[in-house]
């Protein structure tokens, strides 16, 4: 009996700081997220805390005069319905591309070099998309020209200067994107899948139904979210390509005009920050509707 | 009640082949199943045997050859339409569906009224044991239970045949006995017809009621399998089948039945599987049949090299005078490096024409 007390007692002494840490998930690896938390602290959380702050200090008003007169000035407000009307629509149309094209190349032998000629879109810059399609949408453009020569149409199509410019640009600069993923996402299903499906009697349209769409929603959500905070953020193209005064107004050239044009920057922070909300809306919509299906392994068996 | 709506006589191959990029998987399988019968595929990795399976199925298909349902041609259907039940390898349950509807989900494409899909699905978590899981997902059972789940999701629909491949390899040494007894209760019960693919011969002998033996693509030998394990056709087929002791030496004196064949300072007498026109011979014996004995003709002598006690015996090996290692077993405890008289029974050495030597 006493030679057992004295034999548990180092035991009962307590760990060190550095086990009991290691037992929490923290040791020296850890370490490594730090640089990685402060690039996030210095360039997200801290701009976006006096961003904040500062559309709360408006230059006329009480704390929420900028909120207010977003609200209560048209010419304002109906930017959200504008991006939105540019945004979602733009998404939607790169989803339903990039669905069958990925089902498609899954099998494709040269499924790299497509890749490949996808992603160049993503690494010219909307800004050189948008110069590009000016001059090939315009009334002088390839595009006209073509369809004129061909007889299709009598008169030049008018392609840009207005919504169409811009929401081709956003397809244009989204798709490579939104189909990377959806790629990724489609090719992370086991083929034994539907096959075993096949063998229990599925056709191709229940195959899809059955088992590609519910183990893809939860990842075609996320992709629908990061291409739509993308699109909503459309700015460079509803300039260059769109009606800026008119039909494309975005709600990043309502902050652009409130800061720089009026050097009102509480206004153009709040402007922001009612961007960054919207934005929050339909992400957690979206993700919360996610919830609803299977978001396990898309593998079987062990894998 | 629904019994089967799928009566059939047999399931023919016709030099069914698979080639992919001109190297051909598989070469013109013949092969006739019967109604009732279990067929194992066997062979090393590579052999063909999938592709068999899967040109049987549906999913790959043949580059020559047809497959035909007593008078149906049937290898120009896609998979749905053959209805062949198929329990695969990683057994590829639905992950996002529990268990039930796992199980359900062949009726369900049938278009099988609940009403008559429930009582048939109970029958099946009933046969394979899975009562207390039906609400589970794949993802929290165990791989023995999954691969219940899967045998279950294709017999529910009482398909003609049923095709397994390798459905044991994914389970540890003592599951996968018990399992191989459950597939064969299943399969008696059903008296539908069962393709088996398999690298592991014990499991061939032990289950199936004919043995398809491949390799590169080309059948090596059909037939049962007392007929595989006592009388191999080919050297390949007793290598598989656990001819472990092959070793070549010069035919002296023979004729059909017997022969002798002679090696240095070895002289054994030994049953010819086929004509060994060009005088020299692969002998092949299996270790459980060479046991030490009295010295004397037809004995190989050797030293002792390694003793390993197996349970009821010994598994030993000598090495004989000129560098050959023999495999052997033996009642006594044996020392190192004492020397053993080996014998085995004429009729269980076998003799086979000499191939390239391995």
């Amino acid at each position: 009996m006493t030679s057992q007390t004295a034999l548990s007692a180092p035991g009962a002494e307590r760990p060190s700081l550095r086990r009991r840490l290691a037992a929490a998930g923290w040791d020296r690896t850890t370490l490594l997220v730090l640089p990685a938390a402060a690039f996030v602290v210095l360039l997200f959380i801290y701009p976006f805390a006096y961003g904040l702050v500062l559309s709360f200090q408006p230059m006329a008003g009480g704390v929420f005069a900028n909120y207010a007169k977003f609200f209560s000035d048209p010419y304002l407000y109906d930017t959200i319905g504008t991006t939105m009307w540019l945004g979602l629509p733009a998404t939607l149309v790169n989803m339903a591309l990039a669905l069958p094209i990925a089902f498609r190349v899954r099998h494709f032998r040269w499924q790299r070099i497509l890749t490949t000629i996808l992603v160049i879109p993503i690494t010219l810059g909307t800004v050189l998309v948008a110069e590009g399609l000016l001059t090939y949408l315009g009334p002088q453009g390839w595009l006209n020209r073509t369809l004129i020569e061909l007889g299709v149409i009598g008169s030049p199509v008018r392609l840009i200067h207005n919504y169409w410019g811009v929401f081709l640009s956003l397809v244009i600069t989204g798709f490579p994107f939104v189909f990377l993923l959806t790629l990724s996402y489609v090719t992370g299903i086991d083929p034994a899948l539907p096959q075993a499906a096949a063998t229990l009697g599925a056709g191709p349209a229940s195959r899809f139904r059955h088992i590609f769409l519910p183990l893809l929603v939860p990842g075609l959500a996320v992709a629908f979210c990061l291409a739509f905070v993308q699109a909503f953020s459309v700015f460079p193209s509803a300039v260059l390509l769109g009606a800026p005064a008119g039909p494309t107004r975005v709600i990043s050239i309502a902050a652009y005009q409130a800061a720089f044009e009026q050097y009102d920057h509480s206004m153009a922070s709040a402007i922001a920050m009612i961007m960054g909300a919207v934005q929050l809306v339909v992400v957690v919509a979206v993700l919360g509707a996610r919830t609803l299906f299977y978001r396990g392994p898309m593998g079987s068996g062990k894998g | 009640m629904a019994k089967a709506d799928h009566t059939f006589g047999e399931i023919r191959l016709d030099r069914v082949s698979r080639g992919f990029d001109g190297v051909m998987a598989l070469q013109d399988l013949d092969l006739t199943i019967r109604r009732g019968e279990f067929i194992a595929l066997l062979g090393p990795s590579g052999c063909g045997k999938s592709t068999a399976l899967n040109c049987l199925a549906g999913l790959l298909p043949l580059t020559g050859g047809s497959i035909w349902l007593d008078d149906r041609r049937i290898d120009e259907l896609p998979p749905e339409r053959r209805g062949f039940g198929m329990v695969f390898q990683n057994y590829a349950l639905f992950p996002h569906m529990t268990v039930r509807r796992n199980i359900g989900f062949g009726l369900a494409m049938r278009g099988v009224p609940r009403h008559e899909a429930d009582p048939r699905i109970d029958d099946a978590i009933r046969m394979v044991q899975l009562e207390a899981h039906v609400d589970k997902l794949p993802g929290q059972l165990s791989g023995g239970q999954q691969q219940r789940v899967a045998i279950a999701r294709a017999i529910v629909v009482q398909p003609p045949l049923v095709l397994m491949d390798e459905p044991l390899s994914n389970l540890d040494a003592r599951l996968r006995l018990d399992m191989r007894h459950e597939i064969r209760r299943i399969h008696n019960e059903l008296g539908r017809s069962t393709v088996y693919v398999t690298h592991d011969q014990d499991e061939a002998l032990s289950l199936a009621d004919r043995i398809v033996v491949l390799r590169d693509g080309r059948v090596r030998q059909i037939g049962t399998p007392e007929e595989l394990y006592a009388r191999p056709a080919v050297l390949d087929v007793a290598r598989f089948m656990g001819y472990r002791n092959v070793f070549e030496g010069r035919v002296e004196d023979g004729n059909a039945d017997r022969a002798i064949v002679v090696r240095d300072g070895i002289r054994l007498t030994g049953t010819p599987r086929g004509a060994l026109a060009s005088g020299r011979a692969s002998v092949a014996i299996r270790p459980e049949e060479l046991i030490p004995g009295e010295d004397g003709p037809g004995a190989i002598p050797g030293v002792v090299e390694s003793v390993e006690f197996i349970g009821r015996e010994y598994a030993a090996t000598a090495l004989t005078r000129d560098g050959l290692l023999l495999h052997f077993r033996s009642h006594q405890r044996l020392s190192l490096d004492e020397p053993v008289h080996l014998r085995a029974a004429p009729e269980r050495v076998l003799l086979f024409a000499a191939e390239e030597s391995a």
